[in-house]
């Protein structure tokens, strides 16, 4: 920087020229800046705004910048938001780690075992669940999975079940609904990085003595790691905060954070708890995400680009 | 074409328990029904620097790969200092490769890269230290331990990817087109200090190459292969002063084929005129036509009125083009039965030969070699290149 302010200095009338040089990266980024203040900033501060207001559904409510609801709604509450969180971040981490476990293999398999004419038809095959609405297919679910549905009674036919042995209303089922859903979020983004190992790299470890665990290890998981940290961001994000899974796969005992705040603010109309509820779930992921990527490395997402 | 192959020189080298570093015997290689190395049979003594050299799509990047255990053979046998191994994986042979794309690991920087190997067969820490710094230095990377990989030019990559590769110490290096990527002036370095670099090890070379000068400068030995096999085998000088076909002549520069009938044990031109080539090349076989090839730069000019020195061979033609390359001119002259003979001379002292001129062309008769008739290269240059090399 010294440096350029010391040439500005040095010859009037060159800073104009300097900043026409140097200003079409800064035009360029005009458009996404643009769609992050709109839709990304603007409601998290109205959000937070809304959550500092205080009042009924009835008379109405205005903003006191009431900042005990945070802690009204964690300490003092009637309804314990603290398990819906913990609970939404297990169900949350479990599904990312078994879309982990499931997607990997698929995505290897696609990417380095099918031949080159089968991939697009694989890959289709693993977005084809997405030309029907994810409600639609999840409420399809929770018809199969039901205590009377063909599952269930087929079993207890078979005598592998007990009477009593249900699906639905389990974590199981909304764990399982959550992976189903974000499948392709964990397949696409690995198979995008495993596509891009140049296999001779794959012969160059088995050429240094690397028997397959150790090519695999040594050079493929690492090679992929941008993929996987994709991955994570988008399964686990999404699963964290909704409400579907475990509305329609679950019951009672599986109820989660996204479901308390679609009613707090649909049901019961208390919008301050609502917004207070999902700040507090934004700024949560934001923490865990950025430890995340402290962790694992933000040049992981720059590599996958 | 078996008559065509030659050998030499392994009979010297075999002598010995064990001396060959690699035989590959009857090697085949089939890929969807067309051949890519069609019934291989090669030795390479130990520590001897080996150039396999052909146009693309000759088989030589498959029969390396075939040694390095990436490809498997559809026949024939691999065996690694008398051991068969042609079944046995990559990862347990005691081959190293370097690649033509040098394929270095990108997510590990060069200190890692080079200790990869090492630590695989789990060679205690400080060595692994000790013998990467060595090697570091030995290509002149010293320092160079904790650079990111990716971050290097296509030179230093290079030389990582050989370090990587030599660290091992393996009984056989492989090297697919390394220079590939290379400009020409690193090319050329590189080329010195590769050959120093073997000297130093003592490690045997597989060194496949489209380059026939890359080829000639680095090998002990060459073979020159076309349609998946080898059809000359020898020092580079052999190879180029007395190429076994017209292909390998004319592959590895450029040659001049002289059309001649045999006629009571002596070689005529079509004008009637006698050459002489090598001795004991021609009398073995009943071919009443053939040709003798002459390289460019073994011919003499010498102008009329010029005090011709006595050589072997002469013939007067008629200079048709004279290109100036400072250093050297090459001429084209008709020859007098309508034939073309293309000759380099270095511009030593001032020559007074103009197009349109009749010259005298001379050269020596072991400068001549005797090639198969025209008809019989005809036939083999018509098979066409069956595989594409580059292709895995």
């Amino acid at each position: 920087m010294t440096t350029i302010q010391a040439r500005i200095a040095k010859e009037p009338g060159s800073l104009r020229r300097w900043v026409s040089r140097h200003s079409p990266p800064y035009w360029l980024s005009l458009v996404g800046v643009g769609w992050m203040v709109l839709f990304f900033l603007i409601p998290l501060i109205s959000g937070l705004i809304v959550s500092l207001e205080t009042g009924n559904p009835v008379k109405g409510y205005t903003l006191t910048w009431n900042w005990h609801i945070y802690s009204q709604i964690f300490v003092h509450s009637d309804i314990p938001y603290t398990t819906f969180f913990i609970r939404s971040l297990i169900y949350g981490g479990s599904a990312t780690i078994l879309c982990i476990l499931i997607a990997y293999p698929m995505a290897y398999y696609i990417a380095f075992r099918v031949s080159p004419r089968w991939k697009n038809s694989l890959l289709l095959l693993v977005l084809i669940s997405f030309f029907i609405s994810f409600v639609i297919r999840t409420d399809m679910w929770a018809f199969v999975l039901a205590d009377q549905g063909i599952v269930v009674t087929t079993l207890r036919h078979l005598h592998l079940v007990s009477a009593n042995f249900h699906i639905l209303g389990t974590a199981g089922a909304v764990i399982g609904g959550d992976v189903y859903n974000n499948l392709a979020f964990m397949v696409l983004p690995i198979y995008v990085a495993l596509e891009r190992i140049d296999v001779r790299i794959l012969e160059a470890a088995r050429d240094l003595y690397a028997n397959s665990r150790q090519t695999f290890l040594k050079t493929v998981l690492p090679l992929s790691r941008a993929g996987i940290f994709a991955g994570v961001l988008l399964v686990f994000i999404s699963t964290v905060g909704d409400p579907v899974n475990s509305a329609l796969l679950g019951g009672a005992n599986t109820y989660t954070i996204g479901q308390a705040i679609q009613d707090a603010y649909l049901n019961n109309q208390q919008f301050n708890v609502a917004a207070a509820l999902s700040t507090m779930l934004m700024l949560m992921l934001g923490v865990i995400m950025f430890i995340y990527a402290r962790i694992f490395g933000t040049e992981n997402i720059e590599n996958l680009v | 074409m078996a008559a065509a192959h030659r050998e030499e020189g392994s009979s010297v080298r075999k002598s010995g328990e064990g001396a060959a570093a690699v035989r590959l015997e009857h090697l085949t290689k089939e890929f969807e029904g067309s051949l890519a190395v069609d019934d291989l049979s090669l030795e390479l003594a130990a520590g001897e620097f080996f150039a396999l050299l052909g146009p693309s799509g000759c088989g030589k990047t498959t029969t390396l790969r075939m040694l390095g255990g990436f490809e498997k053979p559809t026949s024939g046998k691999i065996y690694l200092g008398g051991e068969d191994i042609t079944w046995t994986p990559s990862y347990k042979r005691d081959i190293n490769t370097v690649f033509q794309s040098y394929a270095l690991f990108p997510h590990l920087n060069v200190f890692e890269n080079v200790a990869f190997g090492l630590r695989r067969k789990n060679v205690d820490k400080s060595e692994i230290g000790r013998l990467v710094e060595e090697h570091l230095e030995l290509l002149g990377l010293s320092g160079f331990g904790r650079r990111p990989s990716t971050q290097l030019s296509g030179g230093q990559q290079q030389r990582v990817a050989l370090a990587r590769a030599l660290v091992n110490r393996p009984r056989v290096l492989l090297l697919d087109e390394p220079m590939g990527a290379l400009d020409a002036k690193i090319r050329k370095t590189m080329q010195v200090e590769l050959k120093r670099i073997q000297r130093e090890v003592g490690i045997t070379f597989l060194y496949v190459t489209h380059d026939q000068d890359e080829a000639m400068a680095l090998g002990d030995r060459l073979a020159v292969m076309r349609a998946g096999r080898y059809e000359d085998l020898g020092a580079p000088q052999r190879v180029y002063d007395q190429p076994a076909t017209q292909f390998v002549a004319e592959f590895l520069g450029a040659c001049n084929l002289l059309p001649v009938t045999l006629d009571h044990g002596e070689l005529r031109l079509p004008d009637g005129s006698l050459v002489v080539a090598r001795p004991g090349t021609m009398e073995s076989t009943p071919q009443l036509v053939a040709q003798v090839g002459v390289r460019p730069e073994k011919m003499s000019i010498h102008a009329e009125g010029d005090e011709v020195v006595s050589r072997s061979n002469r013939l007067v033609a008629t200079v048709t083009t004279i290109t100036y390359l400072g250093a050297s001119s090459e001429y084209e002259f008709e020859t007098a039965w309508g034939g073309h003979l293309h000759v380099v001379a270095q511009n030593i002292d001032d020559r007074h030969i103009r197009l349109g001129d009749r010259v005298t062309v001379t050269w020596g008769e072991t400068h001549g070699f005797w090639l198969p008739a025209p008809s019989d290269v005809a036939e083999v240059t018509s098979a066409d290149v069956i595989m594409d090399d580059e292709a895995p």
